[in-house]
């Protein structure tokens, strides 16, 4: 079955935390309860998610674009929903104070974004490694250099190795719930793996959109740290002789085997994972009109750009079938190779310089020519709709009419 | 943890290794004025170590795990280096993360044993070699001092990174030659005690592992403090007998050489009037219940 509660979690469902919250079963949060509108930006999209997540921990740094939400759970703390919170000094420090904390028992969070996500590298690899069911909200912004504060999604491409759950939101409903999700999913035994989810920075943090909330008096169980498939570091089991990852310090077969193995079962974690995800977010893609001969293929915000550039171009009569991508990793291969069978040009926009996207797409199916990574911004170029009309335009040999186009 | 839950499923009993059923029965988790003086008579808490012979690395683990006041709810967290080739050997919970985080993962620890144990004794330690505390660590271990994090941060000094065969360190002394350090190295010893003592630590000692009624006295002060008060460091010297040129026999004349009057690791403290006054109370509690017996 899949995100399943342990006996502990259920025996608390119903009862009240301190903040006279209700610890509620998600399965009726998420799909049952009763829920209001609220026009927010997304940065009070995560408060308002993490009032309802029952997180011990949180470590805080400022970047832009996530500083107005890292402060925003401060106040959460301030008022008593958040257990313990701290400003680190620099996200380096905070996402080993994040481990520290998960590998003593806390639900934890943190925020971060490009430079800070890069500063903070090195714990990605670890958390997964450690099996530590951290949920990191990146807001994705660009990268140096050049200094860009910028939305970019260039730094998704360097998480997609790590190991990690990655999944990508395009609208601020979708943040709103897969915060929440995230840890349900993250935290089940099986998979018990870090989470990035990642939104577009300033696109999705700092515009205002109506978000429909699940009720504020009902709150996610709290993590049951004897879920782990590691042991928690609490000494409240007996100590074994070993550390959280194997130690591998000898230079013979024996320690080469068991580190490849520890990898090879974090990776399987991962692709554990799917049969929680699936039905938790409604499917790792979501399709429209993939009968058409023309998709576009995208997550985050290029998706809804890829929405408006799908509505122009019904009115010039042309018929553009859309996958939306809301899973990275794991990466949803079967998915995508079934929505893309019939296409035969299949666009990939970006929001940054690598095209790391339609490379994963690339690699997942067969006559791979038929894709157009593109149209790529970067730098915090928006990408008006007209651009990938444009993209589709040219690719197909079409008349183009821009600016800068030769003039009929 | 209770120390009814390090208990053997007495159906597997006899398939147990020796080395387990010795510590479920003859370790010293839960005793009372427990210390250096149970080595020898009882299962100590590090089971072997893969150290050079005669390293005083290995004989600091061992006073250090003797004198921990509540082993049994104590977590350490470790740094890469020597030290981590010993941590599997141990039998406390304990934690190797990233070089240099070990203050940055102790703080987030600490935080979330006092949320899930309000009021219960979680001691967390760090221990870690120079080059973890002083140079990739340093801003994490100021950090988490400025910030008054309750643990105890201990530095196994060797002088250099010995571990990836002897290169210079901040808490080498200036003038030593040493790998990456071809003429010698440039600028003086970190003060890292008085550094320490600036950076809002409530306790600190500076001195070698030459007698373990010290090191157990110290630990012991140190872990309390840091319960109750504040951060507290201990820089404990821990020579790396191979990097020195030294034999296995050696390592203790050159820590008793080194504490000498006037010598770098004389014995050294800096404590904050709290951490004064707290470590008085506990010698006149001590000290009471004989008076009362005599009177």
């Amino acid at each position: 079955m899949a995100n399943e509660l342990s006996e502990v979690q259920r025996s608390l469902i119903g009862k009240q935390n301190k903040k006279g919250q209700t610890y509620t079963d998600p399965q009726h949060l998420f799909f049952e309860a009763p829920r209001t509108a609220a026009f927010f930006t997304g940065s009070e999209v995560i408060k308002e998610a993490i009032r309802r997540a029952s997180v011990d921990v949180m470590v805080a740094y400022p970047i832009t674009p996530q500083s107005e939400a890292a402060a925003l759970i401060g106040e959460l703390y301030a008022a008593g929903y958040v257990a313990d919170y701290m400003r680190g000094e620099s996200e380096f420090a905070v996402m080993g104070q994040c481990a520290g904390a998960a590998f003593g028992g806390a639900r934890v969070f943190t925020t971060t974004a490009g430079p800070g996500t890069m500063r903070a590298f090195e714990n990605f690899p670890m958390w997964v490694g450690s099996r530590l069911p951290i949920q990191v909200i990146v807001t994705c912004r660009g990268i140096n250099s050049p200094l860009s504060i910028q939305p970019d999604t260039l730094e998704m491409y360097f998480l997609l190795g790590t190991g990690m759950l990655v999944w990508h939101a395009e609208t601020a409903q979708d943040f709103y719930d897969w915060i929440l999700k995230a840890y349900i999913v993250a935290e089940q035994p099986d998979v018990h793996l870090p989470i990035a989810v990642c939104c577009d920075g300033f696109f999705v943090t700092h515009t205002k959109d109506t978000v429909m909330l699940t009720p504020p008096d009902m709150c996610l169980p709290p993590y049951d740290p004897y879920r782990s498939p590691v042991p928690c570091m609490d000494m409240e089991t007996p100590p074994v002789r070993m550390m959280r990852d194997p130690f591998i310090m000898k230079s013979n077969y024996i320690s080469y085997m068991t580190h490849a193995s520890w990898q090879e079962e974090t990776r399987g974690a991962c692709e554990r994972s799917r049969k929680h995800t699936i039905p938790m977010i409604g499917g790792l893609i979501e399709t429209e009109n993939v009968d058409a001969e023309i998709l576009i293929v995208a997550s985050g915000t290029a998706v809804s750009q890829g929405r408006e550039a799908i509505r122009l171009l019904e009115d010039e009569g042309m018929r553009v079938g859309l996958v939306k991508i809301k899973a990275l990793r794991p990466f949803p291969y079967e998915e995508i190779r079934e929505a893309t069978k019939n296409a035969k040009h299949i666009f990939v926009p970006e929001f940054n310089v690598i095209g790391w996207l339609a490379q994963e797409i690339k690699a997942a199916i067969p006559d791979n020519h038929r894709v157009i990574a593109g149209p790529h911004v970067a730098g915090g170029m928006t990408m008006p709709s007209e651009v990938i009309v444009e993209e589709i335009h040219k690719a197909l040999g079409q008349h183009v009419t821009t600016l800068a186009g030769r003039g009929s | 943890m209770s120390k009814e839950k390090i208990q053997i499923c007495p159906e597997f009993y006899d398939i147990m290794p020796p080395e387990y059923r010795d510590l479920v029965e003859q370790a010293t988790y839960g005793k009372e004025g427990r210390g250096w003086k149970d080595i020898g008579q009882s299962k100590e808490l590090i089971e072997d170590h893969s150290l050079c012979a005669g390293c005083p690395e290995s004989m600091a683990f061992r006073y250090i795990l003797a004198s921990l006041p509540n082993p049994e709810d104590t977590v350490m967290v470790g740094s890469t280096g020597c030290t981590s080739l010993v941590f599997p050997h141990v039998a406390v919970h304990n934690i190797h993360s990233l070089f240099g985080n070990q203050n940055a993962i102790a703080s987030g620890l600490k935080r979330a044993l006092s949320v899930r144990f309000p009021g219960r004794i979680k001691d967390v330690v760090v221990l870690a070699g120079d080059g973890a505390t002083v140079d990739i660590g340093l801003d994490m271990t100021l950090q988490a001092w400025f910030r008054q994090e309750k643990f105890t941060t201990i530095c196994f000094d060797n002088e250099l990174y010995a571990n990836t065969g002897g290169q210079e360190s901040g808490l080498m002394r200036k003038g030593f030659v040493a790998k990456m350090a071809p003429m010698g190295k440039t600028f003086e010893k970190v003060k890292l005690p008085e550094i320490a003592r600036e950076s809002g630590c409530a306790y600190v000692v500076n001195c070698t592992v030459s007698k373990p009624s010290l090191v157990e006295k110290v630990i012991r002060n140190a872990v309390l403090i840091a319960r109750e008060i504040g951060p507290t460091y201990l820089q404990l010297y821990t020579p790396c007998i191979l990097e020195i040129g030294k034999n296995s026999m050696e390592g203790l004349q050159e820590m008793r050489d080194s504490e000498k009057p006037g010598e770098r690791f004389q014995y050294k403290e800096f404590m904050t009037d709290e951490a004064k006054k707290f470590l008085a109370d506990m010698e006149a509690q001590k000290k009471q219940p004989a008076a009362l017996a005599q009177a």
